[in-house]
């Protein structure tokens, strides 16, 4: 906006005895209001704030350096370059969850460029990117690197569309980086010659995160890069980095607070092994370990050391077995977030009930997702092992093949502080294996014990009851993602019209209609988005709702084959700037 | 998904019980075979055709015919029958604690109807898109992960969109590995980098060359030094040189490099090995393709 403006504001508000003016806030000069202001940093507090008036609107935007943008097609780049002047730092999301599973074909949207292309003429002193589930192009990338000479941070999580090249591209250009994290993407490997293109004057890196590529990199350019970036904080590297170039990195880097290894198989001498252990030993400040690709019992005793001072411990690529989990728990008191495959078994997490007290995390991952037989991974009987020993379990993300309502009520008896409460019982619609019942009670319990809940995903067998719990008790929450659940529309209405704040819902496989679909009209604007995928939902529904709610996005993507009525994917999500420009020809905007 | 076409990223009905012919299906039917209770042998039969009463979820992929809802068992009623009081989940829980109920159109009850509320082995239920929610690059754990690229899902260059396989070579890299009579560390080599047997007999002398260098002080055959300290590894190709290239095939066989164009070669590899000239004999020569060509030039 224009700063002309700005300044008459200015005047009229230090004009507290004028007439006209009936806001306290006039007796703020601006500039202290935005003094103020900027020592704000959560974006929902910052929303809050610019609705207090216009003045508080203008100081907020005026002095908001960090944009959150939880689903890019809710507002566009001319908007938001409109309303803030000053940005630096960038968080956009594009695609809905589940396309991480699948359902979402290639092509759908969510392409950075527009948005770069904006940045680079209203924000030319763009500092951070972090995307998630957006679509980038080597182009892109090569323009994000040429267009902003400060550029520090790039953070790639779950977007595709990019090569190894366009990685090339950020390592030439920016001179300044500070931080690589390039995570879970749909990239295209062509090489490890990326690294090798940060220049030798670079060394002001401190993250650098390049585990899910698989290609080799030079490691010799590794080490004398981990060398002289002496603030380098985060290294993770990729399973084609060994062992003793681990200790090699290591010893360059002590200081690492997190530390993501490469592959933990190889045949070390024993000097190598004690160097290894030395390594480790070394370093005091490390906090997350992870990587441990192929780790096994031989090579696990040199993390021993480091374990002490670890608060978070990401097993979730080694193929562990419980007596390996038990030792390296047994050295980890201070842990307070674990990921584990279920390879571990329920031993393996009896030992972290009796080792970690402190536990607030847990993520149990298969190993094997579509091995059906039941003797291997892990059922309640985990679970209730670790609730009974880490009574500050707030975070749960569980894999099984079984699971009863009773261990469920017992594990939120012992644990009732649970905010993120995710339990995937992995055969769709299986009920409680020893009472033959829907899991209905299980989530119940879950609902009315945990009244902190603000994430929660069910599965296994469940029908309106477990919705009609979750409309009746589950007052924070906020995230819920259904499969293969319910039995009616009442169900999706409860929820709909019991949890005042939902923000986004996802369901795929369940039996909710059109009733369903149009209970929630008044809700969705309310909301970040809503996905329905294969239900019971039709054209002339999502037609209505997009007729009633102009401010709403509906869109349709129907599959091959499918009967011309069915909507087989709805996408709703609240939107000021209008139905997208770029939906692919299979998205049909209503 | 196995098979999984790109187009199609339709989520699987459940209601859509035709199985459909896939090794998972093999799979699971030997998996089913080592699990008690005897007289669901032959329910357990794999078979292609209707159900055979299997709760299983088909892939949606398969083109709908218009009459599918007859080939449904248990009488699920189709997703878009208007009104139907309980989800089908439900209605099979129901057949199967009752576990008698007849099916007007259908074959066999299903095989769980049998176990109530102790046997534990369920039907394999054919694997659903996108699910467990498992994000692809954690998909291929258990097979112990090998080093070769993996082509990641959504790619926009192209490559297919396949869920659930296990680790899918990218289509820019083929890594493979390669070890050298006479030297304990192996190495890796991209056949991608090269486009015929002479680019890559040169690169295996590159790789090789220091190793066996330092592996063997005293060499008792050939003269050559080149600057680098190591002697040329030559004749690979075409049996005149200490050593000899040969490959293993996807059907575990070892074979002479060269029998074969240089494309097809790449497409069957699997591994290489430079082997000392003097075990030539115990090798087959390029029976498998059929060919007895003397030519052993790179094409």
């Amino acid at each position: 906006m224009d700063p002309k403006l700005k300044k008459t504001k200015d005047s009229s508000s230090n004009s507290a005895n004028s007439p006209d003016s009936t806001h306290s806030s006039f007796l703020f000069p601006d500039e202290v209001l935005e003094r103020v202001l900027s020592l704000l940093h959560s974006h929902k507090d910052r929303s809050s704030v610019s609705l207090v008036c216009k003045d508080w609107y203008n100081a907020e935007r005026w002095t908001r350096t960090k944009l959150f943008i939880g689903n890019c097609y809710s507002v566009s780049p001319e908007i938001v370059a409109r309303r803030f002047p000053r940005i630096k730092s960038v968080t956009l999301k594009g695609k809905p969850r589940f396309s991480d599973f699948n359902l979402v074909p290639q092509y759908w949207g969510a392409d950075v460029h527009s948005w770069l292309v904006m940045f680079a003429k209203v924000y030319p002193f763009l500092e951070e990117l972090r995307l998630k589930r957006m679509t980038l192009s080597d182009e892109s990338l090569k323009f994000l690197a040429t267009s902003f000479p400060g550029f520090k941070a790039l953070s790639l999580l779950s977007c595709d569309g990019f090569s190894t090249d366009g990685l090339k591209a950020i390592a030439t250009h920016c001179k300044n980086l500070t931080e690589l994290d390039i995570q879970e993407n749909g990239i295209d490997d062509f090489g490890g010659g990326w690294l090798s293109c940060f220049s030798e004057n670079c060394s002001s890196l401190e993250v650098l995160n390049f585990a899910s590529l698989s290609s080799d990199v030079s490691f010799d350019a590794l080490e004398k890069l981990v060398r002289r970036c002496k603030s380098l904080r985060i290294l993770k590297v990729n399973k084609s980095i060994s062992l003793d170039q681990l200790q090699q990195l290591l010893v360059q880097a002590p200081q690492l607070i997190e530390l993501g290894t490469g592959s933990f198989q190889q045949e070390l001498t024993p000097r190598q092994y004690e160097d290894l252990e030395t390594a480790f030993s070394n370093c005091k400040n490390l906090q997350t370990l992870s990587g441990l690709w192929e780790a096994t019992s031989l090579h696990l005793p040199v993390l021993y050391a480091a374990c002490a001072s670890l608060t978070f411990l990401n097993l979730s690529y080694a193929t562990l077995r419980s007596d390996e989990l038990a030792k390296l728990v047994a050295h980890s008191p201070n842990l307070r977030r674990l990921w584990v495959l279920d390879t571990v078994e329920d031993k393996g997490l009896e030992t972290v009930g009796s080792s970690c007290p402190l536990l607030e995390e847990l993520r149990v991952y298969p190993a094997d997702p579509f091995e059906l037989d039941l003797h291997h991974g892990v059922t309640e009987a985990g679970f209730l092992a670790v609730s009974h020993g880490c009574r500050k379990l707030h975070y749960v993300l569980y894999f099984c093949r079984q699971m009863t309502n009773a261990a469920v009520a017992t594990i939120v008896q012992n644990c009732p502080d649970f905010t993120h409460f995710r339990l995937c019982i992995m055969n769709p619609g299986e009920p409680d294996y020893l009472t033959n019942e829907p899991m209905d009670e299980a989530f119940g319990a879950v609902v009315k014990t945990c009244t902190n809940l603000q994430r929660l995903a069910v599965s296994g067998l469940l029908t309106d009851l477990t919705f009609e719990y979750i409309g009746r008790y589950a007052k924070n929450l906020e995230t819920l993602s259904v499969a293969f659940a319910g039995s009616s529309d009442r169900g999706m209405q409860c929820v709909l019209q019991g949890c005042p704040k939902l923000r986004k819902l996802e369901i795929r496989d369940s039996p909710f209609g059109n009733a369903a679909l149009l209970s929630g009209v008044e809700k969705y604007e309310t909301m970040r988005s809503l996905w329905m995928s294969a239900c019971n939902v039709t054209m002339s529904a999502c037609r209505l709702l997009a007729k009633d709610m102009p401010r709403l996005n509906v869109e349709v993507m129907r599959d091959e084959g499918s009967d011309d009525r069915q909507a087989d994917k709805v996408y709703v999500y609240r939107s000021v700037a209008g139905p997208r420009r770029d939906a692919p020809p299979f998205v049909l905007t209503l | 998904m196995k098979g999984y076409s790109r187009k199609d990223e339709g989520c699987p009905r459940l209601l859509d019980l035709i199985p459909k012919e896939k090794e998972r299906l093999t799979k699971s039917a030997e998996e089913k075979k080592t699990r008690h209770g005897s007289s669901e042998e032959k329910q357990l039969e794999l078979r292609l055709g209707p159900p055979n009463g299997d709760w299983t979820i088909k892939n949606k992929n398969i083109s709908r015919e218009k009459d599918h809802e007859s080939l449904l068992p248990f009488g699920y009623f189709s997703p878009w029958s208007s009104s139907s009081g309980t989800t089908p989940f439900l209605q099979a829980h129901g057949q199967l604690k009752e576990s008698s109920q007849p099916n007007p159109a259908k074959t066999a009850v299903p095989n769980s109807s049998s176990s109530s509320s102790s046997a534990q082995k369920r039907t394999a239920p054919t694997p659903v898109v996108g699910w467990p929610p498992i994000r692809s690059f954690r998909k291929n754990l258990a097979n112990g992960s090998s080093s070769k690229p993996v082509s990641e899902l959504q790619n926009a260059v192209g490559s297919k969109i396949s869920s659930e396989k296990p680790i899918e070579n990218s289509p820019k890299s083929l890594l493979v590995k390669i070890n050298m009579d006479g030297v304990p560390i192996g190495r890796k080599v991209d056949l991608k980098e090269h486009d015929s047997y002479e680019k890559l007999s040169f690169a295996v002398d590159e790789l090789f060359r220091g190793l066996l260098a330092a592996q063997s002080n005293f060499s008792a055959v050939g003269i050559k030094n080149d600057e680098d300290g190591g002697k040329a590894i030559t004749g690979l190709l075409d049996g005149s040189g200490e050593y000899t290239l040969v490959y293993e095939d996807n059907e575990g066989d070892r074979l002479l490099i060269g029998d074969v164009p240089w494309h097809m070669f790449v497409s069957s590899v699997k591994r290489l090995r430079v082997l000392k000239s003097s075990e030539l004999p115990t090798l087959s020569r390029g029976r498998k393709h059929g060919k007895l060509s003397l030519d052993t030039s790179p094409k």
